[in-house]
Parts: C-alpha cells; structure tokens; sequence
C-alpha cells in the first residue's frame, strides 16, 4: 500500500504522523507541508498525532470526479465525516473522520490512522489519513 | 470625489433556463436601461463579468457596438460585487458620468467542483473528497451551533422564511412555500444541513446603471445613492472553503471586515439599515452573517429568528427575495441581485414583499470564495 501523495504523512516507530511545514519566519505551522516554490520557505515539521475534535459533518453524496477519487460508484458510496482537529500548540488539520459508535461533539480525543482508499491508475492500493476518535 | 447614484436596476428571473447566460445578462441589461431611462450609447463605462458562462463583453454585439470602455471582471464569488465596485470607483473619481455593472451565469446542475490545482491546492485534497464548499458551509456552523446555542429549528426557520419570501418575488426561482417540518425532515446533505438549506447553483442575470449626481438629477433619477461599498480578501485566522488547515489563534472574517469598512463609508451603523440582503448560502450563513455584519451579537440570532425579527415586518428583514436559498446561485449575478432587491424596496415596489414603513436605508453582503466578501450600502 502506497501514501495517495508524497510527502503527506511518514511512519515512524512510533507510528504515523502527518507532515506539516513550519514557515522559516515567523514559526507558523502550516498542513500539508507546501511544495514547490513555497517549499523553500519551510522546514518539515512531524504533527502530533493526538488531537481534538474542531468540527465535523458527513458527507452524504457522492462528490463529483474529478476531483474525487473513491473507487465507488454512486450506488456503492457510503457516507464519509470529515472536519476539522486541533492538534493543540500546532494547527488545526482538514481530515477524513470516523467516530463508530461515539457521538461527535467539539473536543472530543481523535487519533491519527493510515487507511486504505483507493486504487492509482496503476492499479496499485493507495492510503490516506483519517482521525478515528478515541474508543471508536 | 463625487456622489454616485444607482439610476437603473434590471434583472433575468433566477432558476433554470433555455437561454443562454448571455442571453440573461443582455436581457438584465436591457431592463436596467429602460429603467433608467437611458439608450445604450450613453453608458461610458461598462464593467461585467460570469463565472461559469463566458465573457461579460460578448453582450457587445447584442447591446451595440457602440466602442464603450468596457471590462471583463473574474473575481470568483465576488464576481458582480466587483463589477459594481469597479463601477462606483470610476463614477466616484469624476472620469465618467454613467456606468452600467453587469452579471450573470448558468451553471451545470449539482455541487461545484473546482481543480484543485486552480485554488493552488494538491491534487490529493480532491481526491479524498474534502473539496466542496458544502462541507466547508457545514462545518463552520456546526461549530458555531456548539459555540453559541444555535438550534437545528432555527436552521429551518431560516430556509422556511426563505421559500415564504421568495412566493412574492417574481424573480425568483422556488417560489412555493415548503413547511418547516418538511425542511427539517429532508435529505441529510451535509449535517446538519438537509437539501432546502442549501442553495444550489443555478442561472440568471442582474445589471444596474450607476450615474453621477448631475446625471441622476437631469434623469429625474436621484433618489437612491451608493452610501458605502466595500470588499475584503480573507485575513489570517480566518475560516475559509478549501482550507487543508487552520490557525489555532481565530482571526476576523472577511465580512466582519468589509462591514466595517463599508459602515465607516457611509457614517451609518448597523441600527440605521432598514433592509438586509445577507449571503445565505445556506441556512448557517445568514445566521452567522447577521453576526458578522454587526446586527447582533455572536448566539442571539437564535432568539432573534425564532420570533420573527429577520421576517418582513419584523425589526431586521433579512433576505426580502429569499435570498440565495430561494434564488440559487448564479455566481456572477449573486451579488448585483441582492443590491436589484434593495433597490426595489427602497422604491417601495416589493409587492407582497415589500418591507412596511418606507424602508431608506438597504444593506447586502456576498460572500464566497475563495474566503471574500463584498459590502454594499444604498440609501436614499
């Protein structure tokens, strides 16, 4: 399974992290690190993995493609959560959300995961990142 | 620096269409001609623009070339409030005595779906399905829910005025009633936002002809002036659509700002506007703009909604046409509708809309993306 971009998230023996970027000047901590010519006006920054729920809804439609690239059509699309966490001291990071069986409510514990999405036009699997809440 | 006066006001009926976007703007134009009374040969300047339906001064051959000055804008959601900026700007400097700001689209049915490379976001931000304004609108109020007390009821107060409104706006595209409970009880779009609080993209056309005070006095037309308008592009801390990440310090949003900006133009405030247009692209964002504009404080929209102060008849009217969510949304002509109905209630030709009391004073705001929003104060 490969990362659906570069330079997105990393593994570490301590699991995955998000990889952000710390603007030179400044300190600001920006997600995802920028690439290009921006690139050069940050240092990569690992983000904790731990956060707390900053916001959410559900997507209830399929979005159109392009952009999206779920290997469901819109038969066999299955509503998706997605919003905000604040990874306290850093930023707050636009993520895929799972919450089981947990009520979503601000401030609830979320926790980094890497995932299965979809199939590259290689055909080859592909992860994303999601932030399942704690207990969930 | 002169005064400048709106002199004509046109509009095509907002929904779906076989006409071309073009064909509606050159309609909207040609009304707010004949409104104000003038041939297309006087306009000095034109300004227009669409997002999704071509270049504004394709009109040309349709209106007549006549070699007019005239400027294509592209301005995203701000489209037409940047055309009638552009407009008040050369009117105001004294270049130019008459001025027509033109705006109209046709979008294709359903969400939008921008590249994300166009906003200068990675591909992968689309590819996992979190590029869409839907979300973003949802997400923003469902914080704010949390933060401020705000209820799902209110939510659909909000959309059940909206389609009450728009019954009496001949321009506008659903035009029946839709009962609360049956707003509440639609299809889930984006939670907490079923489908009737959402607007949804759609067609249409809006023009207005703007003049300086000797024009507007020779014309017999200079009754409604241009007291304040401004724009402003989102600041730091702000909470915008196609945000991969946020600030964790908040900052002011583009609203708030060009609010601010545009009270201090016309040496009003907030208590003297007699009639509101705010963007409501879905239900949340009325709610939340009414804060944003300065009209209340941050929660108390939800007392303030469910006794019927932002009705017509109520202390602060909001959206006398139904706004967005009963109008859809033409980008490009978004904007300049909003300023066409406070026209027609400053006139005092809203019909069955028509806010009591010979309302002086009219405000309306857009918002969109990619995080801007534009101010507009008429008044007589």
């Amino acid at each position: 399974m490969r990362a659906i971009a570069p330079d997105l998230f990393i593994e570490t023996p301590e699991g995955p992290r998000l990889l952000g970027g710390r603007r030179r000047e400044g300190g600001d901590v920006v997600f995802p690190l920028p690439q290009g010519g921006e690139r050069a006006f940050y240092e990569p920054v690992e983000l904790s993995p731990h956060g707390l729920l900053w916001s959410w809804t559900v997507q209830r439609f399929r979005p159109k493609s392009p952009p999206y690239a779920g290997d469901e059509d819109e038969r066999g699309f299955q509503p998706y959560a997605v919003g905000y966490v604040e990874l306290p001291g850093e930023v707050i990071v636009e993520s895929r959300l799972e919450f089981g069986e947990v009520e979503p409510r601000l401030g609830l514990s979320m926790r980094l995961e890497i995932v299965p999405f979809n199939h590259g036009a290689d055909g080859d699997l592909q992860s994303c990142y999601i932030f399942r809440a704690e207990g969930a | 620096m002169s005064e400048v006066f709106i002199v004509g006001a046109g509009i095509h009926p907002f929904g779906r269409h076989e006409l071309s976007g073009l064909d509606q703007g050159v309609f909207a134009a040609r009304a707010a001609l004949a409104d104000a009374g003038v041939e297309w040969r006087d306009v000095q300047c034109a300004f227009g623009g669409s997002f999704a339906a071509g270049d504004a001064d394709a009109a040309l051959p349709r209106l007549g070339l006549t070699g007019v000055q005239f400027i294509n804008v592209a301005n995203g959601c701000a489209t037409g409030g940047s055309a009638l900026l552009s407009a008040y700007w050369a009117i105001k400097s004294g270049e130019f005595d008459l001025a027509l700001v033109l705006g109209f689209d046709k979008h294709p049915r359903g969400s939008f779906n921008p590249a994300p490379a166009d906003m200068g976001l990675p591909d992968w931000y689309g590819e996992l399905g979190m590029m869409l304004t839907t979300q973003f609108f949802a997400n923003k109020i469902q914080r704010y829910m949390a933060l401020y007390g705000i209820s799902r009821r209110t939510l659909g107060l909000v959309a059940e005025k909206a389609f009450a409104n728009a019954v009496h706006a001949p321009h506008a595209w659903r035009r029946a009633p839709v009962a609360l409970d049956d707003i509440l009880n639609a299809q889930m779009v984006n939670d907490p936002l079923t489908k009737f609080m959402f607007c949804s993209p759609s067609e249409g056309g809006a023009a207005l002809i703007l003049a300086s005070p000797a024009r507007a006095r020779q014309l017999g037309r200079d009754q409604i002036r241009l007291r304040g308008a401004a724009m402003r592009t989102r600041v730091k801390g702000s909470f915008e659509v196609f945000s991969p990440s946020l600030d964790i310090e908040r900052g002011p949003s583009p609203a708030e700002m060009a609010a601010k900006a545009a009270f201090q133009m016309a040496g009003l405030g907030p208590k003297d506007m007699n009639v509101l247009q705010l963007q409501d692209t879905e239900s949340g964002a009325e709610i939340m703009h009414m804060a944003e504009n300065g009209f209340c404080e941050h929660g108390a929209q939800e007392k303030l909604i469910q006794s019927g102060a932002t009705r017509i008849g109520g202390p602060m009217p909001v959206n006398t046409d139904g706004g967005c969510l009963a109008c859809g949304e033409p980008i490009g002509a978004s904007g300049l509708r909003q300023v066409y109905e406070n026209v027609i209630q400053l006139r005092g030709q809203g019909g069955g809309r028509q806010v009591p009391g010979n309302p002086g004073i009219g405000y309306s705001q857009v918002y969109g993306a990619p995080g801007l929003a534009a101010v507009t104060i008429i008044g007589k």
